[in-house]
C-alpha cells in the first residue's frame, strides 16, 4: 500500500509540473491573443468560498466545491441545510473557543483591457472621436470578508463586509436563516440581505476578469435605458445583485427538489431605501435527477417580478425624498436553466426573457405621455458554460453568452441595438487542496461585443479582457 | 547491460497478466444491490472528499487527524464499528455503503447522502483497496435479525434485568448516562480514550437509528471499541428485551417503549443486582 502511495505522490509531482507548464503556456497564449480594450472598474471578488467551514469540519475545499467557489451537490446541501452537516457537531458549542468563523479573499492580478470605438476627446479637432483604448498593469480586486456559521442549532448567519479595491466597505450580505422550521427541511426562512436563490450563482462565478467576472445576462439593461443614465433616483436591477428582504425556501432531504419564494424591497439591494417603497418577488424551483455514472443533473426555472418608481416627490428644498417614490412601473425576468454533468465534463445552460416598462426605459413619470416611439423593451438571452474538472485541482472554463433584443425600447432604434455576445475562457489551477486555505492560479480571457453602442452611430463596442491572478482565501 | 527477453516468455507473461486481470478487477469493485462500484472512480472521489481526515494512505492520518476527535477510521487496519457481520469479520459492501451514507453522529464524519449512490459505491470500492484483509478474507456473513418481539412491560423489565446482569451499567451507567464506574478508563483499539454512549442525550446511534440497528449492535459488537458482541450470551428475544429497555433510557425520545412505561408508573422494575 505504501508503495502504491509513493507512486501516487510521484504522479502528483509529474502532474504539478505538467499543470504548471500548462498554466504558463496558457497565460502566454492569453496575453498574445489579448487584443483587449479599456478597463472600467474591475468587478469585486463576488464569489464565496468559506475555508472557515473547512477548518470547522476538517473537510478539504473540494468536499463542498466542484472547484471553489463553484458548489457541488454536497456543498449545496450543506448550504441549504443552514450551514449544517447534521452530525451534531454544527452548533458553536462544539467548536474550540478560539475558533472564529472568518475567511478573507482577495486576488492580486495583472490585467489588460482594450476597447474599440470608445469615445475619446481629441484636442486637435476639439471633438469626441472614436478610438481604441488599451490599459494594462498590476492591480487588486476588492476584498471579501466572509463570516458565516451557526448561532445555534438551525439558526445560521452570513455576514460579508466587502470592500472595493480602494478599501471602501459595504455590506454585501447580512442575513440570519432559520432552518428546518416545524422540523421539516421544506420550511426555512432567511431575513436580511442575501443573494437570490440562483442555482447558477454569480457569487460563485468561476471567472474574474472585467468582462467575464459577471454574467452579462444577469445585469443586462437595454441600450439607451434611462436607468443607466446615472440618475440616482433609478437604481436599475441585476439578477446577480444581492437583495434585501425575506426568503422562504425548502428542499427535499437529499436536496434534489428545491424551491424558494422571496419578498424583496424594490431597491436592488441598496440600503436606506434610496428610491421607492415597493416590493418585488422572486420565485425559483429546481429538480435534480440521478443519471447513474454520469452524475447528478438539475433543471429549474425562475421568475423575478419587480417594480420601480417613476414619480419622485420633493421636499421643501426641492430635493427628492428618498424612499418615497411612487408611480411604480413593472419589469420582470423569467427563465430556466440546466446543470448537466457527464462525469468530469459539465455544462450550465441558461435562458432568460426580460422586459420592462416603457416608463422605466424612458424615465417618464407614470401617467404622463411617453416620448414618441417609446415601448416596453424586451429581450432574450442565454449562455452555455462548460467546465472540465480534470481533478479537484484543475478546471478548464468556457462560457458563451448571447443576448438579443426582441423589441427595442423605442421604435426608432435599430433592431439589433444593444445585442450582446460575450465569450470567456480560462482555467484555474489549485496547487494544493487543504482544509485550511485556498489558493488558485487564475488565467482568463474574455471578449464582449455590443451592437451599435460605440461612440459613433452604427459602431459596435467591443471590449477584451485578459486576467492573470493569484486568487487566495484563508 | 541489455537483456534480451525471449518473445515466447514475453507472450507467456502477457497471457498471465491478462488472466490475472479479472481477479484484480474483483478486488477493486464493490457490489451494493444492483450497483457496482469501481475503485478507479472512487480514488478521485476519495481525493476530493475523504483525504483530509483519512489521509492519502487511508491510515486515518490525514492533515486534520490531529484535530479530530474521535480519530478518523484507519482503513489499513480494516476494523469497522458498524457491521451486519459477526465480530472480528469484515463488513459487507452494503455496511460500508450505509456508513458513508449515514455518517457517524457526534463525530466529524458527515452523511455523504448528497453524493449519488454510484459515487458512494465507488468510494466503498476504493476504501477496500487500503487493506490486505480485503484480498485475503471475505466479508463475514450478515447476522439474522429476527422479527421484533412485542413491546410489553415484561419485556422492558426483563431488559432492565439483562442490563444489570450483563453489567452494561459498568460503562453506560445505571441510568444509561454514559457515566458508569469504568467509563473514564475506556480506550479504543488505538489506545485513544472513548466514551460510552449516553442514552439520556437522545442523540442518534452511530450505527443507525432503528431498533433493528440497536439489536445488531448487541449481536455484532462494535469492533475496535470496548463494546463486545453478546451473540453468545443472550438469545434473540432477550436482545429485543434489552432494546426495549434501552429505548426507555432515551428520556427525550418519544416511542412506544417510553409511552408504555409512563402508563405504568414511569420506571422499569428489576431486581437490583448491581450492588448499588
Amino acid at each position: 500500500m505504501l508503495g502504491g502511495a509513493s507512486q501516487g505522490l510521484g504522479k502528483n509531482n509529474k502532474w504539478s509540473l505538467f499543470t504548471s507548464s500548462l498554466s504558463f503556456a496558457l497565460l502566454v497564449v492569453a496575453v498574445i491573443l489579448g487584443d483587449s480594450r479599456p478597463a472600467y472598474t474591475l468587478p469585486l471578488p463576488r464569489v464565496q468560498a468559506i475555508p472557515a467551514f473547512a477548518r470547522k469540519y476538517g473537510l478539504p475545499c473540494s468536499a463542498c466545491h466542484e472547484a471553489w467557489p463553484k458548489l457541488n451537490n454536497f456543498g449545496q446541501t450543506f448550504k441549504d441545510n443552514g450551514y449544517q452537516l447534521g452530525n451534531d457537531r454544527d452548533a458553536p458549542i462544539w467548536q474550540q473557543p478560539t475558533y472564529w468563523p472568518i475567511a478573507l479573499r482577495i486576488t492580486p492580478h495583472w490585467h489588460r483591457e482594450n476597447t474599440d470605438h470608445m469615445g475619446v476627446y481629441d484636442p486637435v479637432t476639439d471633438s469626441i472621436v472614436s478610438r481604441s483604448v488599451t490599459t494594462h498593469g498590476f492591480d487588486l480586486t476588492g476584498m471579501d470578508m466572509l463570516t458565516a456559521g451557526t448561532l445555534s442549532k438551525n439558526i445560521s448567519f452570513l455576514l460579508v463586509p466587502s470592500s472595493d479595491n480602494t478599501g471602501a466597505f459595504h455590506f454585501e450580505s447580512v442575513n440570519v436563516r432559520f432552518s428546518n422550521l416545524l422540523n421539516t427541511s421544506w420550511l426555512n426562512v432567511k431575513v436580511g440581505k442575501f443573494e437570490l436563490d440562483n442555482m447558477v450563482s454569480e457569487k460563485r462565478i468561476m471567472t474574474l476578469s472585467a468582462n467575464g467576472g459577471m454574467f452579462q445576462l444577469y445585469h443586462f439593461l437595454p441600450a439607451g435605458d434611462y436607468q443607466t443614465s446615472g440618475d440616482p433616483r433609478f437604481v436599475g436591477f441585476g439578477l446577480g445583485d444581492n437583495q434585501l428582504g425575506v426568503e422562504v425556501s425548502g428542499h427535499s432531504r437529499n436536496d434534489y427538489t428545491r424551491y424558494s419564494v422571496a419578498l424583496l424591497s424594490s431597491n436592488d439591494g441598496n440600503v436606506n431605501l434610496p428610491t421607492g417603497r415597493g416590493y418585488d418577488t422572486y420565485l425559483t424551483f429546481s429538480q435534480a435527477f440521478n443519471a447513474g455514472s454520469l452524475g447528478l443533473q438539475r433543471v429549474g426555472a425562475y421568475t423575478y417580478i419587480g417594480q420601480a418608481p417613476t414619480n419622485f416627490p420633493l421636499d421643501s428644498n426641492l430635493n427628492f425624498i428618498p424612499g418615497a417614490g411612487t408611480g411604480n412601473e413593472k419589469f420582470y425576468r423569467v427563465g430556466f436553466f440546466g446543470l448537466w454533468y457527464i462525469k468530469k465534463l459539465d455544462f450550465t445552460t441558461m435562458f432568460m426573457h426580460g422586459s420592462e416598462s416603457a416608463y422605466l426605459y424612458s424615465g417618464t413619470p407614470s401617467g404622463q405621455t411617453l416620448p414618441f416611439g417609446a415601448q416596453d423593451p424586451k429581450w432574450n438571452g442565454g449562455w452555455i458554460e462548460t467546465h472540465y474538472t480534470l481533478n479537484p485541482q484543475f478546471i478548464l472554463i468556457q462560457r458563451y453568452e448571447l443576448i438579443r433584443m426582441s423589441q427595442q425600447g423605442n421604435t426608432g432604434n435599430p433592431s439589433n441595438l444593444g445585442d450582446m455576445d460575450a465569450l470567456t475562457f480560462g482555467y484555474r489551477y489549485y496547487p494544493f487542496m487543504t482544509s485550511r486555505a485556498g489558493f488558485a492560479f487564475h488565467n482568463e480571457y474574455s471578449r464582449v461585443r455590443q451592437r451599435g453602442t460605440g461612440v459613433l452611430p452604427g459602431q459596435d463596442l467591443t471590449t477584451n479582457s485578459v486576467f492573470a491572478g493569484l486568487d487566495f482565501i484563508f | 547491460m541489455k537483456t534480451k527477453v525471449p518473445s515466447k516468455r514475453l507472450l507467456c507473461l502477457s497471457a498471465l497478466a491478462i488472466l490475472a486481470l479479472p481477479s484484480l478487477g474483483s478486488a477493486q469493485e464493490s457490489h451494493i444491490g444492483k450497483l457496482t462500484g469501481h475503485a478507479d472512480s472512487g480514488k478521485q472521489l476519495y481525493r476530493r472528499f475523504c483525504i483530509g481526515c483519512h489521509g492519502p494512505r487511508g491510515d486515518g492520518q490525514g492533515e486534520n487527524a490531529p484535530y479530530v476527535t474521535p480519530q478518523p477510521r484507519n482503513f489499513v487496519a480494516a476494523t469497522f464499528k458498524c457491521r451486519s457481520t459477526v465480530t472480528g469479520t469484515l463488513p459487507t459492501d452494503e455496511d460500508l455503503f450505509n456508513a458513508i451514507t449515514r455518517g457517524f453522529n457526534t463525530t466529524n464524519m458527515p452523511s455523504w447522502a448528497p453524493l449519488t449512490e454510484q459515487q458512494r459505491a465507488d468510494l466503498v470500492a476504493y476504501v477496500k483497496t487500503f487493506s490486505e484483509r480485503w484480498k485475503n478474507e471475505k466479508p463475514g456473513t450478515p447476522i439474522e435479525v429476527p422479527a421484533e418481539t412485542p413491546v410489553t412491560l415484561e419485556s422492558i423489565n426483563h431488559g432492565k434485568e439483562l442490563f444489570q446482569k450483563l453489567e452494561c451499567w459498568k460503562c453506560h451507567g445505571p441510568e444509561g448516562r454514559g457515566d458508569g464506574p469504568a467509563a473514564s478508563t475506556l480506550t479504543d483499539s488505538n489506545d485513544q480514550p472513548i466514551r460510552p454512549y449516553n442514552f439520556s442525550a437522545g442523540t442518534r446511534f452511530k450505527c443507525g437509528t432503528t431498533n433493528q440497528d440497536l439489536y445488531k449492535i448487541f449481536i455484532t459488537g462494535v469492533d475496535g471499541t470496548p463494546m463486545p458482541s453478546f451473540a453468545d450470551v443472550i438469545k434473540p428475544n432477550e436482545a429485543w428485551d434489552l432494546v426495549h429497555y434501552l429505548r426507555t433510557l432515551q428520556v427525550s425520545r418519544k416511542g412506544p417503549e417510553s409511552d408504555l412505561l409512563k402508563a405504568h408508573g414511569g420506571a422499569a422494575k428489576a431486581a437490583d443486582k448491581s450492588g448499588k
